[in-house]
């Protein structure tokens, strides 16, 4: 299996390149210039490992929630990608790859990306038997003390920009059960690389015209 | 040389395929006005968001359409400003992605550019050097335009567009958004003596222009007269009037201080038929060289863009995998195109041999 994963969601930037187990990548904390690395980083990964894009089975990509622009700019790219290539294509959530990253932590993540205008985006999710993080719930996009986490967790962790901004308010909401928390969290290719496969394998491809983003926040004309 | 031109600055997506040779291959535009009206204009994050469900589906319709599969494709060119930055960059990313998993060059094209280069597309395409008035939803310039990229910025306007102020009158008379060809229609019943608007700066000199006022005084007369249809169908024919002489005025100073004899208009407004008749005229009277793209290419279209790009690429330029938009981009940065001879014609023997 070998697969091209790509994240522009937050203020981070990364591209990896998962064959057979193993992943080579690039990631890079920087705002406002995606536009400027995503592409050099993917031709970064496919150089090193010698790969062109033809002899890949499938393409990654972080399709939100998170910054709109940054959440189009991957979108476009993996259409662009797409189209040429007719590769088979694996949306994976931004929050499922911050989970995805800190997973080992609890048997819950709570992921959040600071979503500006004073709310968040969240998903809570728990590991699977195979180390695969599966979403609890819905993702939402709320005021940080709107946020709800089931009676039924017993011990959680939270991950992202979401937890930097809203620490006192998320760890309030999480109470005894939170074990520790990463603001300096971002999602990385790294993880949508790994989630992508395992979606692939269960027939988690879409079609062309479904490679579209997830921003959660609708109402943009206010 | 076949290019694939993209445009997703504000509004529409437009998709274009020229071929160097056989000339325009397919075009396609979709337009988002009926989403934006009830707004009363563009919403920039709403107009992102849906280039990014059109570009692709639009790309396969032009290959479709001219008969092309992807690798017949030998270069893309799109809009990379100025404009709405999030547009811009939904299509640039798809532009400069496709382009790197095809293998081919890709080139950012400058939006107002593309505009002054459409009435290249048709028949009889004008020489260099010419005068371009580029007048739009977001530009009233006048340029000397030496060869394509050669450009000296001669007046633009210091406040709205000739677009805009078109725009808001139409709003001030219920006509709609964007009111510009309601107005237009409706100037068409309307009595050319009842009354006189300004024609704003042509009493000094320069070529700078200045539409707001022209709006204020619309709405001004409206207040005062009477709501009655012959009246405001008479106020869009006093605005119309005041805005197509100013633009002739002006467009003369711009001839006579440059000598040249050639004029090109562009942009959404010279799809206006007041303007292209009143400019007609005027070139049978002073023996001037006049061109309009076709209607359907004054507004935005992909056309423009592959058109453009098809130059810009023919001369080796184009983009490195990092790629930009530019919500702001003074034409006067852009690279100079060597274009020998002039016209297409003569450019096709020279590439041809
Ligand atoms: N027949 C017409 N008469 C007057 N104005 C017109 C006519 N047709 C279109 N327009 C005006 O043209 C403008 C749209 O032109 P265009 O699509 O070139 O602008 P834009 O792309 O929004 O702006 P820019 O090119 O400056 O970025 C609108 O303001 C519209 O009202
Ligand atoms: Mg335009």
């Amino acid at each position: 299996m070998k697969l091209l994963a790509l994240d522009t969601s937050t203020e981070a930037c990364s591209a990896a390149l998962y064959v057979n187990g193993e992943t080579i990548s690039r990631f890079e904390l920087a705002p406002r210039r995606h536009a400027e690395l995503i592409l050099p980083m993917i031709d970064d990964v496919l150089s090193e490992a010698e790969f062109s894009l033809k002899q890949l089975d499938a393409l990654g990509f972080g399709r939100g929630p998170g910054a709109f622009t940054g959440v189009r700019i991957a979108t476009s790219i993996t259409q662009g990608l797409a189209f040429a290539t007719d590769l088979p294509v694996v949306p994976v959530s931004s929050l499922a790859a911050l989970a995805q990253g800190t997973k080992d932590k609890a048997d819950y993540i709570i992921a959040a990306i600071d979503a500006r205008m004073r709310e968040i985006y969240y998903g809570i999710y728990r590991i699977n038997k195979q180390g695969i993080v599966e979403l609890n719930g819905e993702e939402h996009v709320c005021s940080p003390d709107k946020v709800n986490i089931p009676e039924s967790i017993t011990s959680c962790y939270g991950a992202g920009t979401g937890w930097l901004h809203y620490e006192k308010i998320l760890a309030g909401r999480s109470e005894k059960k939170l074990l520790g928390f990463d603001g300096d969290r971002y999602p990385n290719a790294i993880d949508i690389a790994t989630l992508a496969v395992a979606a692939f394998n269960q027939g988690g491809a879409v079609p062309l015209d479904r490679i579209l983003p997830v921003y959660l926040r609708d109402n943009v004309t206010g | 040389m076949r290019v694939l031109g993209i445009e997703t600055s504000c509004d529409e997506t437009g998709i274009a395929i020229y071929d160097s040779d056989q000339g325009l291959l397919a075009h396609v535009l979709y337009s988002q006005v009926d989403m934006h009206e009830c707004y009363g204009g563009v919403v920039p994050e709403l107009a992102s968001r849906d280039h990014v469900r059109r570009v692709i589906p639009l790309v396969k319709t032009v290959l479709s359409d001219a008969g092309l599969k992807g690798r017949d494709i030998d270069g893309i060119a799109y809009t990379a400003g100025p404009g709405l930055i999030g547009a811009l960059l939904v299509g640039v990313a798809v532009g400069r992605s496709l382009a790197y998993a095809w293998g081919i060059p890709a080139v950012a094209i400058h939006h107002m550019e593309a505009h002054l280069l459409a009435p290249m597309l048709e028949d009889n395409p004008p020489m260099f050097p010419f005068i371009a008035l580029l007048v739009s939803g977001g530009h009233t310039q006048l340029v000397e335009v030496k060869q394509p990229g050669d450009y000296r910025m001669l007046g633009e306007s210091m406040d709205d567009a000739a677009g805009e102020a078109f725009d808001k009158t139409a709003k001030l008379l219920g006509l709609g958004y964007p009111g510009g060809p309601a107005l237009a229609k409706l100037a068409e019943q309307g009595n050319p003596a009842r009354f006189r608007f300004p024609r704003p700066m042509t009493d000094r000199p320069g070529m700078d222009f200045s539409f707001s006022g022209l709006k204020t005084y619309a709405l001004n007369t409206i207040t005062t007269e009477d709501n009655d249809p012959q009246i405001k169908a008479d106020i869009a024919r006093a605005f119309i009037d005041a805005v197509v002489d100013t633009l002739v005025i002006k467009s003369l100073r711009a001839m006579e201080e440059t000598g040249l004899r050639t004029l090109v208009v562009a942009g959404g407004v010279s799809a206006n038929r007041q303007l292209r008749h009143r400019l007609g005229e005027l070139s049978r009277q002073i023996g001037a060289l006049v061109y309009f793209p076709r209607p359907e290419f004054c507004t935005d279209n992909g056309a423009m863009i592959a058109y453009a790009g098809f130059l810009r690429l023919q001369a080796g330029q184009q983009e490195s995998l990092s790629f930009t938009a530019r919500s702001r981009w003074p034409m006067e940065e852009l690279q100079r195109v060597r274009y020998p001879g002039s016209g297409i014609a003569s450019w096709k023997q020279d590439t041809s041999g």
